[in-house]
């Protein structure tokens, strides 16, 4: 049985006055993790990637779908069976720096699992519980025991977040991010860490917007954009041999030290235009987006507008409009408009757009076709 | 030559006493050169780039001097610096996205920034409208807030704007490092594009990913420690490095198409050293599997192969030696 199932998960965002913009960041998202296996999600930023992590650790509630975590569905989880299903499952972020207080020892992190899971151990036990966790994380306890966060490097730091998931009976790990903030000469060893516990049985999503580290660590590998899954498959499948127009346009853009972007470009003609690509992408400090709000607004005020029916695709076929990036299904001509703006029926309509089916094309690979 | 930086030496002032951030650097950025800076986080390269367009209160200028288009280039006095600020010497800083004032439409802020430089808006109008079409934006941003704007156009609007008056040199801190794949490769592309077209002299672009500076630098300044270890032009340090923190922090690098089970990377293990009393001799000796006893004396930052500079003594041996036994070595 697979560990975690993702089925057809969707997430609506809901913001503005009254809630009355809708922003649906996930669109019937579905794969799954196995134990010992490491699944990449790629996707640039407003894709959805950490909101699928945070969905997965219960941070936010989700809209549509469901997710099972050995079968048990987890949004039926109450306080007992979700303090055991914290117990199992674990994430780490992107920001060492604010993971902890810097006013406490770093370990202080270790001593709230202790007062929350291990309030009866003894003092012994615990100590070797600690000094298996920090190895399992390739650290040496005498180099981050007793000391306060700013004495430990980022790679330090977030290894001590790692080991501190460790200590409980973990099984899987929501990594969101976590090296991107990190030292180019200290990601790797961070890298190496995550293979080293995969190899012992932990099931790992690695959520990243970096091609290159996703292709190094992740067994298997699932390309979102605008909340939609635009292909998946084996690692060495999705990398190797891509068949989406969108990966091979983020491939082409990923800087690589021997090999120029014009060179990488001559074969494919799919490669992001530079004037197009930088000012779709979001970040993630910005609300839903401004602009499309604008424009749903203004075109429900004008009541003579003409086809109210159709539905704009936010992706469309063909070579540069990869290198843009819709976050957000345009919703202006949707067909709520004609019932008022029952934000129900919106959500339901949002919620029943089916995204474009997905197709084996070989044994595990999966792309989606657009209609 | 456009910038020259001659022994330059920036400590920050704290309670425990200077922290020397840049100690001794001498580098020269040629006319529509675009030079990659980069180092670990902590290595002093925001700070040499930050000293070059404004000396914050706790930074001092032990030492050294700077010349722009061969005229000296006072850093520690503010005000003369602010002749040459945006006009001369611009900057894209490290949260171009959030640079922008919120209160101002774009055009608005424009016309501020350039009456505190004594230009006339209306002068620059015109020129301003092109460069915001070039890089892809409609005009009535010109008209809108920052907020209106998504990161990316932020990004963009920033970069027109610092680039605006034709600056000698344009110093872009960290520019590309939050960005997705394809922005970041926009971004890149742009700042060639910038350099072609002119808009600016020179470049330095401080960042600490190596991939994106093979991408679009002409030469790549490697520093560690408030030192420089390697110069070369960008095909060279990313090719055959001489200094072993080069080729340590390179073979840490995953690409595309390397997989944990073909090829196992390693980090550099350590951390650099405390600036605030920096140990004698080469920094990077802790860390360095290949030190040997001549590296507790200070390696000079010299040529060792025509236009390749670097600071080790084993680079330095390795090059002496008769390049027949060299190559013969390399095979073994």
């Amino acid at each position: 049985m697979t560990m975690l199932v993702i089925e057809r998960v969707s997430k609506i965002y809901k913001s503005g006055t009254f809630g009355s913009d809708l922003k649906l960041a996930l669109r019937q998202v579905s794969f799954g993790i196995d134990k010992g296996e490491v699944v990449s999600l790629i996707g640039e930023s407003g894709s959805g990637k950490s909101t699928l992590g945070k969905i997965v650790l219960r941070l936010t509630p989700l809209s549509g779908g469901r997710v099972l975590f050995e079968g048990t569905d987890i949004k039926a989880l109450k306080r007992k069976e979700l303090h055991d299903y914290y117990c199992h499952v674990q994430g780490v972020f992107q920001d060492p720096f604010s993971s902890y207080n810097p006013l406490y020892k770093a370990d202080r992190v270790f001593e709230m699992v202790r007062q929350e899971y291990f309030a009866g151990l003894h003092g012994d036990e615990w100590e070797a519980k600690i000094a298996s966790a920090l190895e399992a994380v390739t650290l040496n306890p005498a180099d981050v025991l007793n000391k306060f966060p700013h004495q430990l490097s980022g790679g330090q730091q977030q290894r001590l977040l790692v080991a501190r998931a460790l200590l409980l009976d973990v099984k899987l790990l929501i990594a969101d991010e976590i090296i991107s903030m990190l030292d180019a000469s200290t990601r790797v060893d961070v890298l190496n860490m995550l293979v080293h516990l995969k190899k012992r049985g932990l099931g790992i999503l690695f959520i990243t917007h970096d091609l290159s580290l996703g292709n190094y660590i992740s067994d298997r590998t699932v390309i979102l954009r605008a909340g939609t899954v635009m292909e998946m498959g084996l690692t060495a499948k999705v990398f190797g041999n891509p068949q989406h127009p969108y990966t091979k346009s983020l491939l082409t853009a990923v800087p690589q030290l021997h090999k120029k972007w014009e060179h990488v470009e001559a074969g494919s003609p799919t490669a992001p235009i530079a004037t197009n690509g930088i000012g779709t992408a979001r970040d993630k400090s910005e609300p839903a987006s401004m602009v499309e709000r604008r424009r749903y607004s203004r075109s429900s005020l004008s009541p003579t507008r003409g086809s109210t029916t159709q539905v704009t695709r936010p992706a469309a076929k063909g070579g540069g409009e990869y290198g843009s990036h819709p976050s957000l299904m345009d919703i202006s001509d949707a067909p709520w408009q004609r019932w008022g703006p029952g934000s129900v029926n919106r959500e339901a309509f949002l919620l029943s757009q089916v995204p474009p089916p997905l197709v084996e094309c070989e044994d595990g690979h999966f792309v989606a076709v657009e209609q | 030559m456009s910038v020259r930086v001659d022994e330059l030496r920036i400590a920050y002032r704290t309670l425990r006493g200077d922290v020397k951030a840049v100690d001794g650097v001498s580098f020269a950025v040629a006319d529509g050169e675009i030079m990659g800076l980069a180092g670990e986080s902590g290595c002093g390269k925001s700070t040499l780039g930050n000293a070059l367009i404004f000396l914050e209160g706790r930074m001092r200028q032990l030492g050294g001097e700077v010349e722009l288009d061969g005229r000296p280039l006072r850093i520690s006095d503010s005000h003369a610096m602010n002749e040459y600020r945006l006009r001369k010497i611009s900057l894209i800083p490290q949260y171009a996205m959030s640079a922008l004032n919120p209160t101002r439409k774009i055009g608005r802020l424009a016309r501020d920034l350039l009456k505190s430089r004594g230009t006339r808006y209306e002068t620059v109008l015109e020129e301003f409208k092109r460069r915001i079409a070039l890089v892809g934006l409609p005009e009535k941003v010109l008209d809108m807030y920052p907020f209106e704007l998504s990161g990316g156009m932020r990004q963009r609007v920033t970069m027109v704007l610092s680039t605006l008056l034709n600056p000698s040199l344009l110093i872009a801190d960290e520019v590309t490092s939050a960005l997705d794949v394809s922005t970041q490769r926009a971004v890149g592309e742009m700042l060639t594009e910038f350099r072609d077209r002119g808009f600016v002299k020179s470049l330095i672009v401080i960042t600490h990913d190596l991939s994106i500076l093979a991408q679009i630098a002409d030469s790549i300044l490697i520093m560690y420690a408030g030192k420089l270890v390697e110069k070369a032009d960008a095909a060279t340090v990313v090719g055959s490095p001489l200094h072993p923190y080069t080729q340590l922090l390179l073979a840490s690098l995953p690409e595309v198409g390397v997989r944990y089970e073909d090829t196992s990377l390693v980090g550099i293990p350590g951390r650099p050293p405390s600036l605030l009393h920096p140990p004698s001799g080469c920094r990077f000796r802790e860390r360095c599997p290949f030190a040997i006893a001549k590296c507790a004396e200070e390696p000079p930052f010299v040529e060792l192969q025509p236009g390749h500079q670097a600071a080790c003594w084993k680079a330095m041996l390795d090059v002496k030696r008769d390049p027949a036994a060299q190559a013969e070595e390399s095979r073994r």
